[in-house]
């Protein structure tokens, strides 16, 4: 990640940033999975992409790795121009696709072994940097595994260090644990965190609000093609979610009446079933309060801050 | 910044071109392959050795009973050069159409790849090159097998893996190609039939093509494996002039060239959206 520091990579320019994409469009037909994305990632920065399914994360993604075309519009990856130098690009960066592409039938070494040959990993390196993907990966006693035996935790951290065979300044990761069960995704979480604090440079789309929140120093919010907002996930709750969301729970005919209410005098809230939620709830009037019942209270969160920009949930 | 400073961090550490072709990429893709038969040598060497094998002991001793000389050759001389050829079309097109299909349809590996410095076309040549030099050793079994049946080659017969290396890239490339044409594994059933059977049947391979009508003969000409055929032949019993090696190359060499550009392009059109 980042430069090596043995020395043998170029300094970084910090007027260049790590992503630069301006007015991307891609269409495929009459439909624009990608309608005027602008976005920067600056080097050293983990910015998650949140958005729900069908944002236009993925489509997002492989633009950048140069498999999809954009419509119109310009991107630039470390400098380099999307799609004429992709390859300089690609030498400079990982990618974690969403779906799995491994090779099944081969061992968790041979997997990491083919790659250090795509990615031009010097002959005197390779073996090393096998290892040390193994180590990262904490696979180191499973090389002869073969990768139908391996777990799906397993399987994905195996995907997420082949792309860091090379080193890469830039790491592109779709949905890294979506699929995975709680706990994997901890154990996932924690590789992601060991990347971070190396000051990794990643752009990690996700749909799992508590991801994004616990692995960005900034997050992206996507919906139907667009950036809607961005910030630092703990500014971004406060700027619209406020200190706390109160949360109403009602029968079926009351939930029109609390937003009414809610909404006459300016809040935003969402809808849960019956439940009603308030975000800025530490600004409700005492009167209004005192008509609207007794609220469970809890803190906002990026889910809260999606809602009030889209009217969409994210998960 | 300074431009210079642009510049500098604009250089990757990896050596990469962009826009040209790189035999450091080719080469990786090679390599992957080289890993992915370490698992699959042994079934892939059986059904090398045996397959030309049954075929020789079936023709050679079924049909050789009833046929004396054809063509001027013994049958078994016949059949033993022409199976060499038939032999590398199996080894190489085969592959070429199936698992390429399978890679890009149901294991996402193109998408992995590509996703390295590595560009279709180069995708392309590797795998194929991989194909051709697979084809061109196994593609030698048949001989030693029809050694050991009574063939006594000449000289020129050490010119057999080469000639197979031409034709095995060939068709590799044209294999490739009709996997990135189809759109269901259903459709091989086709290729297979409709194209891989008179493809293999009709290049004097099991019997000369001098019989057939006319209009066949004509048709055999544009055969890539009919070339095939006749420079395996011709090396192995010292028949060849300057004419016909520059002739059935020259068709050869054609025919990758074509080839090539048709698979890259449409490979191209399949993986990148
Ligand atoms: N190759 C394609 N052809 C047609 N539509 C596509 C293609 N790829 C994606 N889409 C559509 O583009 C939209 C965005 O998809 P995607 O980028 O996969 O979203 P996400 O990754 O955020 O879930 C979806 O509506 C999807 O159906
Ligand atoms: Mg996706």
């Amino acid at each position: 990640m980042t430069t090596p520091p043995s020395g043998r990579g170029v300094r970084p320019a910090p007027g260049v940033p790590a992503l630069r994409l301006s007015g991307v469009v891609k269409r495929f037909g009459s439909l624009a999975a990608v309608d005027g994305l602008d976005l920067e990632v600056p080097r050293g920065t983990v910015l998650g992409l949140l958005g729900p399914n069908g944002a236009g994360k993925s489509t997002t993604m492989r633009m950048l790795t140069g498999q999809s075309l954009a419509t119109e519009g310009r991107i630039a990856i470390l400098g380099h121009e999307i799609p004429a130098e992709s390859k300089w690009a690609r030498a400079r960066m990982g990618v974690v696709p969403q779906h799995d592409n491994l090779d099944e039938e081969l061992t968790v070494e041979q997997n990491l072994r083919m790659f250090s040959y795509l990615y031009r990993v010097p002959r005197r390196g390779r073996r090393e940097a096998v290892a040390r993907a193994m180590r990262l990966a904490q696979l180191q006693d499973r090389g002869d595994t073969v990768v139908d035996d391996l777990s799906g935790g397993m399987r994905r951290r195996l995907l997420i260090v082949r792309a860091l065979l090379h080193r890469p300044e830039l790491l592109l990761m779709d949905e890294p644990t979506v699929g995975l069960d709680p706990q994997v995704r901890q154990e996932l979480w924690s590789l992601i965190d060991a990347l971070r604090s190396e000051g990794a440079t990643v752009l990690m789309s996700t749909h799992y609000i508590e991801e994004a929140e616990r692995l960005s120093d900034e997050v992206a919010l996507m919906a139907a093609g667009r950036i809607v907002e961005r910030g630092v996930p703990s500014e971004l709750v406060a700027k619209y979610a406020g200190r706390t969301v109160a949360e109403f729970t009602t029968g079926e005919e009351g939930v029109a009446g609390l937003e009414h209410l809610l909404h006459r005098d300016g809040f935003a809230t969402r809808r849960t079933g019956t439940t009603v939620s308030a975000l800025r709830a530490e600004e409700i009037p005492d009167p209004l309060l005192a008509r609207l019942g007794t609220p469970h209270r809890r803190a906002g969160n990026l889910e809260d801050v999606f809602v009030a920009l889209t009217g969409e949930n994210v998960e | 910044m300074t431009p210079e400073q642009t510049r500098a961090d604009a250089r990757p550490r990896v050596h990469v071109r962009p826009g040209r072709f790189e035999l450091d990429a080719v080469r990786g893709v090679v390599a992957r392959e080289w890993i992915l038969y370490g698992q699959s040598w042994r079934a892939t060497t059986f059904a090398a050795i045996v397959e030309p094998t049954i075929y020789l002991l079936a023709f050679g001793f079924g049909m050789g009973a009833l046929i004396g000389n054809l063509a001027g050759f013994s049958y078994i001389d016949f059949l033993g050069t022409g199976i060499v050829a038939v032999s590398v079309m199996f080894q190489s097109m085969m592959p070429a159409v199936i698992n390429t299909f399978i890679k890009r349809r149901y294991l996402r590996t193109y998408q992995a790849v590509l996703a390295a410095p590595v560009d279709v076309r180069e995708v392309v040549t590797g795998e194929a090159l991989w194909l051709a030099v697979r084809a061109s050793v196994y593609g030698c079994v048949p001989l030693l097998v029809a050694v050991a049946f009574g063939l006594r080659p000449g000289p020129g017969a050490l010119a057999v893996p080469l000639v197979a290396f031409l034709a095995g890239f060939a068709f590799a490339l044209f294999g490739i190609w009709i996997s990135s044409v189809i759109t269901s594994v259903r459709s091989m059933d086709y290729v297979f039939s409709g194209l891989f059977t008179p493809l293999f049947l009709v290049a004097g391979t099991f019997f000369p093509i001098t019989e057939l009508p006319d209009w066949v003969q004509t048709a055999a000409l544009a055969n890539p494996l009919y070339h095939a055929v006749e420079l395996i032949r011709g090396s192995v019993f010292g028949q060849l002039t300057p004419g016909s090696v520059l002739l059935h190359t020259g068709v050869l060499l054609g025919f990758i060239a074509l080839m090539w550009i048709l698979a890259c392009l449409q490979m191209r059109r399949r993986v990148i959206s």
